[in-house]
C-alpha cells in the first residue's frame, strides 16, 4: 500500500508527461522580474527619500536621528508625550542603548518570555534587520530582533533601524538574510509595512485590526 | 440540469433583484480600481512585470513533483514535519491527529481558503476543539454562519450596521456605526483568545522550494499571531503553491498586494523555516505542513488548463468581474467564486455538476486582462464548455446546434429561415419559445426589416 | 483594394443598415466592395457553447468562402476576433491551419481597417450628436481596440463624444449567456445602460451590432429616450 506521498507524486509525474505550453508573454524580456518593479531609488538619498515617501503613505512614523544618543531621546519623548506605561525590548545593541531611564517600566523578553506579560504590554522595541526602501518595509527576524511576538502583539512597534541598513528593494533584503544567516535561516522572516490594517468593513480603511496600531521607525544616521 | 445548477439560477435571480446590494457592491469595488491603477503606474512595466510572475509560476507548476519534493526536504531540514494527504478526508484526519496528540483545546486560525474547501472547522469542532476566525472578515462571517462572501474580502457584503448588530448579539458590546470601533471590538475580544490558543492553523500564499519557507501574506497580523504564540503551528496548503526560489517572492508578493488590494505591499509578508529555533525567545515548538491533492493532480494533468493552477488567490478576477458583481460570492455556491473559482470548480467537484458556471460569463475577458499571474481564464471557461458539450451535451443542445450548423452550411436555406423569422416574429414573440421569450421578457428587438442584407445587395448589384 | 465584406448573420437578417453603411463608407473612400453570398455565419454561437465540431466546420466554410479575398472587413469586432483569434484555435493540428492563419491576417474590424489600414480618421461623415462610446469586449480585449473608434467619432463634424462611466464593462450580452442566464445579462444591461444615460450622451455608439442589440433593446423596453447606432452608420451619415 504506498503512502499519500507517493500517491501524490506519482499523479504529479503522470500528469507531467503531457507538456503545457508557456504563457502568453506580451513582452518578452530576459531581463529579472525586480527590473519591473516600482522605483526603488539608484543612491542611498534616492533610496531614502523613496522610503520617507512610502513611509508617510503607510502611515508609519518616521524619526530621523543622527545618533543612538538622540534616538535615546526622540523614545524617551514619545514615551512620556504618549504616556506609555510599558514597554517590552530586546537585547540588541542598537535596543539597549534606549531603554535605560524611560519614564514607563521596561521588560526585555529574552530570558523569560511570557506571552501574557507581553500582552499587558503598550510597547514593543526592537532593532531590524533590514530596510526595504521600494516598498517602505521593515525586515525582522526571530533570531536577532526580539523573537516572534515582540513586534506584533503589543499595540505598539517602535523600530531602532540605521540609514545604512536602507537597502534597494526585497532581492536586495533576501540576499543579505541570506549571507547574514547562511543556511540557518530565522524560524521567522517578517516584511512590516505599515501599521497593521483592515478594509473589512465596507473597504473602509482602519489600522490596527490585530498588529500593532502604531508603527514608529527611528531611523538613526 | 444539476441541482447546484438550479440552485445557482435561484441563487442568481435573487441577489440580481437586489438592486440596491448591488448597488453595494459595485461602490464598495470602485475604489480598488482607484488605488490598483495608481499603483501598477508606479511599476517600470506591469505587464514585464506580469511575464516574470507568469513565469516563475509556470517553472514550479511544471516541474511540480521536483519543485514539492525540494520543498519537502528543506521544509524538514529546517526541523518542520510535511504530510500528504491525497483528499480533504485525510487532510481532516491528519489535522485531528496533530490536534489531539498536541492535547489541545482551543485552536486558532487565520485565513484560509483550503480549509474551507475541505470544511476543516465543522470536523474539528465536531471534535470537541473550540475553533476561532482570527481574520476579521472571517471572524463575522463565522459568527454569522456563513461562508466568505470573497475569498480576500470575507465580508464585503455587510454593512456596518449588520455587524454592530451581530457583535452586540454575540459578544454584547454596544452599538455603533464606527467601523474603527467595530474593529477594536473585535480587537480586544481576540487578543486574549491568541495568548490561550494551543494549535494556530493557517494557509500559506507560497512554499519555497529553494529554502523550505511557508510564505503568508496578510493585512491585520492576526496571521502572524496565529503563528507566534500557539505551541504548535499547522500550515495547510495546496500542493501548487510552490515557487522554485525565494527571489521569485520580490516579484509575486507586490503583484499579490497591487492586484488583488491596489496597494504596494500587504501589510504583513512573512516566511516561516521551521519551529522556533534554539536561542528564539518564542515561536511554536511544533511546525506542519499538510500538502493537499484533492483533484489539483486532476487539473494538473489538463496541459490546456493546468495555468489555473498558478493562481495566487489575490481575487482580483473577482474584483473586476461584472458577473461576480451583480450576483455576488454565494450565488456560486462553492468555496472559489469568480472567475477563477468558474474555472476551477468543474475540475475539483465535477464537470456535469459544475460546468454551468463556466456558462454563467460573458467572456468579457476582464478577469483575463486582471491576472497578475496571466491565466487564460476566459478562454478556460469555454474550454470547460466544450468538454462538457463532449461529454454531457443534452439532445436539445446537441439538436439545436446540430441544425445551427446545417442551416449555416446552406446560404440559400439561411436566407430562407432567416426572412420566415423576420415575417413571423410578430407572431413568434406571442409564443413560450425558449431563448426568444426569454429575451423579450426584459428586452425588446428591433423591428425586423422586410428586406435582409443579402436582399438589399442583390437589389442595388454591384 | 477590393474590400470583400464580412456581414454577421444578425446584421444581414435583423439590421442591414449597419452592412449597407459599412460598404457605403468604403465605396466612397473609392474601395470596390464585393458581398460573396456564400457567406452565412462565422459559427462563435456554437463555439461559444462548446459545440466545436459545428464551429469548426464554420470556420472551414469561412476559409472557403473568402478564398483569395485580397482583404477581409466586418463591421462586427467579437465575429472578427472569432475569425481571427478562434479559428486558428480551433483549427489546430489541422492540415488547413495555415489558410486559417493567412486569413486572419487579412481580416479586420471596420474601424480598425480605416484607421490601422488605411491610415484614415476623417472619411467626411456629419452628425450632429452628442455620443458615448461603449467599448465591446471582444473589440476591447481580443482586437486590442479603444482608441480608434474615438478617433473616427471625434472627425464627425458636429459630433460632440463625451466619455461614460463603465466604459469598458461588458454590457451583458455574451451570445447564448444573454438568455440561458437571462437574470445576469439583464441585470448587467442595466448597469451599462445607467451609465450611458448619466453621460447625458443622445446617441450610444459601439463597434459590435450584437452589443447594440443588448443595449438597444434593454433601453427601448426601459423607456430610455437615449439612441442606439452603429459606428458605421455614424460614418455612412452625411
Amino acid at each position: 500500500m504506498s503512502s499519500a506521498r507517493e500517491d501524490i507524486l506519482g499523479r504529479i509525474r503522470e500528469a507531467l508527461r503531457l507538456p503545457a505550453p508557456k504563457p502568453h508573454l506580451k513582452a518578452g524580456s530576459d531581463k529579472p522580474g525586480r527590473a519591473w518593479l516600482p522605483e526603488a531609488g539608484e543612491t542611498q538619498v534616492d533610496r531614502l527619500g523613496v522610503l520617507a515617501e512610502n513611509l508617510t503613505k503607510l502611515r508609519a512614523q518616521l524619526v530621523r536621528v543622527p545618533d543612538l544618543a538622540a534616538a535615546k531621546a526622540a523614545l524617551t519623548e514619545l514615551a512620556r508625550s504618549k504616556g506609555w506605561k510599558r514597554l517590552a525590548y530586546h537585547a540588541h545593541p542598537d535596543t539597549a542603548a534606549c531603554t535605560d531611564g524611560l519614564p514607563c517600566e521596561v521588560w526585555s523578553v529574552d530570558q523569560n518570555f511570557d506571552k501574557h506579560h507581553l500582552e499587558s504590554c503598550d510597547v514593543g522595541l526592537t532593532s531590524c534587520e533590514a530596510i526595504v526602501a521600494q516598498t517602505g518595509s521593515i525586515l525582522v527576524s526571530s533570531a536577532t530582533n526580539g523573537g516572534r511576538a515582540l513586534s506584533i502583539l503589543p499595540h505598539v512597534h517602535v523600530v531602532i533601524g540605521r540609514a545604512d541598513q536602507v537597502v534597494g528593494d526585497l532581492t536586495d533584503a533576501f540576499a543579505l538574510m541570506r549571507s547574514r544567516h547562511g543556511d540557518r535561516l530565522p524560524s521567522m522572516l517578517s516584511f512590516i509595512t505599515g501599521p497593521s490594517r483592515t478594509g473589512d468593513i465596507e473597504r473602509i480603511l482602519v489600522l490596527g485590526a490585530h498588529g500593532p496600531k502604531e508603527l514608529v521607525l527611528i531611523l538613526v544616521g | 440540469m444539476s441541482q447546484p445548477h438550479d440552485q445557482f439560477l435561484a441563487d442568481a435571480t435573487n441577489a440580481t433583484a437586489d438592486a440596491p446590494q448591488r448597488d453595494f457592491l459595485r461602490k464598495a469595488l470602485g475604489g480598488y480600481y482607484n488605488s490598483r491603477d495608481t499603483q501598477k503606474a508606479r511599476y517600470r512595466d506591469w505587464e514585464h512585470a506580469r511575464d516574470a510572475a507568469a513565469l516563475a509560476k509556470w517553472n514550479a507548476v511544471n516541474r511540480l513533483d521536483r519543485t514539492l519534493t525540494t520543498f519537502a526536504a528543506n521544509f524538514e531540514r529546517n526541523g518542520g514535519k510535511v504530510h500528504w494527504a491525497r483528499d480533504g478526508a485525510e487532510a481532516r484526519a491528519i489535522i485531528s491527529q496533530i490536534c489531539r496528540e498536541a492535547g489541545a483545546k482551543a485552536v486558532i486560525k487565520s485565513k484560509c481558503m483550503t480549509t474551507e474547501e475541505i470544511h476543516l472547522n465543522d470536523a474539528l469542532e465536531a471534535e470537541g476543539y473550540g475553533v476561532v476566525e482570527s481574520d476579521l472578515g472571517e471572524f463575522i462571517q463565522q459568527l454569522r454562519k456563513e461562508p466568505p462572501f470573497h475569498f480576500v474580502f470575507p465580508c464585503m457584503h455587510l454593512k456596518r450596521e449588520a455587524i454592530s448588530d451581530l457583535f452586540t448579539k454575540h459578544l454584547g458590546t454596544a452599538a455603533t456605526d464606527s467601523p474603527e470601533e467595530l474593529t477594536m471590538i473585535a480587537r480586544r475580544h481576540l487578543r486574549q483568545l491568541y495568548v490561550d490558543a494551543d494549535v494556530g492553523i493557517s494557509g500559506a500564499n507560497f512554499l519555497v522550494a529553494e529554502t523550505g519557507q511557508v510564505s503568508i501574506t496578510e493585512n491585520e497580523g492576526n496571521a502572524r499571531l496565529t503563528c507566534a504564540l500557539p505551541r504548535v503551528h499547522i500550515a495547510l496548503a495546496g500542493i501548487e503553491k510552490v515557487i522554485d526560489k525565494l527571489d521569485d517572492l520580490a516579484v509575486l508578493l507586490p503583484m499579490l498586494a497591487t492586484a488583488g488590494a491596489g496597494q504596494p505591499m500587504t501589510c504583513y509578508n512573512t516566511l516561516y523555516a521551521g519551529p522556533r529555533q534554539p536561542g528564539e525567545p518564542d515561536g511554536p515548538t511544533e511546525f506542519h505542513v499538510v500538502l493537499l491533492d484533492n483533484k489539483r493532480t486532476a487539473l494538473l494533468a489538463d496541459p490546456e488548463q493546468r495555468d489555473a493552477l498558478h493562481c495566487i488567490r489575490c481575487g482580483a478576477c473577482l474584483n473586476v468581474c461584472p458577473i461576480f458583481k451583480n450576483i455576488g460570492g454565494f450565488a456560486y455556491g462553492t468555496t472559489y467564486q469568480g472567475p477563477i473559482g468558474s474555472v476551477l470548480t468543474p475540475h475539483l467537484r465535477g464537470l456535469k455538476s459544475w460546468n454551468h458556471l463556466s456558462g454563467a460569463s460573458s467572456l468579457c475577458g476582464a478577469c483575463t486582462e486582471a491576472c497578475p499571474v496571466r491565466i487564460d481564464l476566459h478562454h478556460h471557461l469555454l474550454h470547460n464548455r466544450r468538454n462538457a458539450a463532449l461529454a454531457h451535451a443534452s439532445w436539445f443542445d446537441r439538436i439545436f446546434h446540430g441544425a445551427f450548423g446545417w442551416v449555416i452550411a446552406r446560404p440559400r436555406l439561411f436566407a430562407l429561415g432567416g426572412r420566415i423569422f423576420r415575417q413571423t416574429l410578430p407572431l413568434l414573440r406571442r409564443l413560450p419559445l425558449p431563448y426568444l421569450t426569454t429575451w423579450l421578457r426584459t428586452r425588446d428587438l428591433p423591428e425586423p426589416p422586410v428586406r435582409s442584407f443579402r436582399d438589399e445587395w442583390k437589389g442595388s448589384k454591384r | 483594394m477590393r474590400v470583400s465584406l464580412f456581414i454577421p448573420c444578425f446584421v444581414d437578417q435583423l439590421t442591414p443598415r449597419v452592412g449597407l453603411a459599412t460598404a457605403q463608407v468604403l465605396r466612397d473612400l473609392g474601395h470596390d466592395v464585393e458581398f460573396r453570398e456564400a457567406q452565412t455565419c462565422c459559427g462563435q454561437p456554437s463555439y461559444n457553447s462548446g459545440h466545436w465540431d459545428v464551429a469548426r466546420a464554420g470556420a472551414l466554410r469561412a476559409l472557403d468562402v473568402f478564398r483569395g479575398a485580397e482583404v477581409v472587413v466586418g463591421p462586427s469586432a467579437s465575429c472578427v476576433a472569432m475569425m481571427r483569434k478562434f479559428y486558428p484555435e480551433l483549427l489546430a493540428g489541422h492540415p488547413r491551419l495555415a489558410e486559417a492563419k493567412d486569413l486572419a491576417a487579412r481580416t479586420f474590424e471596420f474601424g480598425e481597417f480605416l484607421v490601422r489600414k488605411l491610415g484614415i480618421e476623417d472619411v467626411g461623415a456629419k452628425l450632429d450628436a452628442k455620443v458615448t462610446y461603449h467599448d465591446g469586449c471582444h473589440g476591447l480585449r481580443e482586437l486590442g481596440l479603444r482608441e480608434e473608434p474615438r478617433r473616427l467619432l471625434r472627425a464627425v463634424r458636429g459630433l460632440s463624444l463625451v466619455e461614460s462611466e463603465e466604459a469598458e464593462t461588458c454590457c451583458g450580452f455574451g451570445g447564448m449567456f444573454s438568455v440561458k442566464f437571462p437574470m445576469i445579462s439583464t441585470a448587467m444591461a442595466q448597469v451599462k445602460c445607467d451609465a450611458l444615460v448619466r453621460s447625458g450622451a443622445d446617441l450610444v455608439v459601439s463597434s459590435d451590432p450584437s452589443c447594440l442589440l443588448q443595449i438597444g433593446g434593454y433601453l427601448t423596453r426601459e423607456g430610455k429616450a437615449i439612441r442606439t447606432l452603429h459606428l458605421a452608420e455614424v460614418l455612412a451619415a452625411r
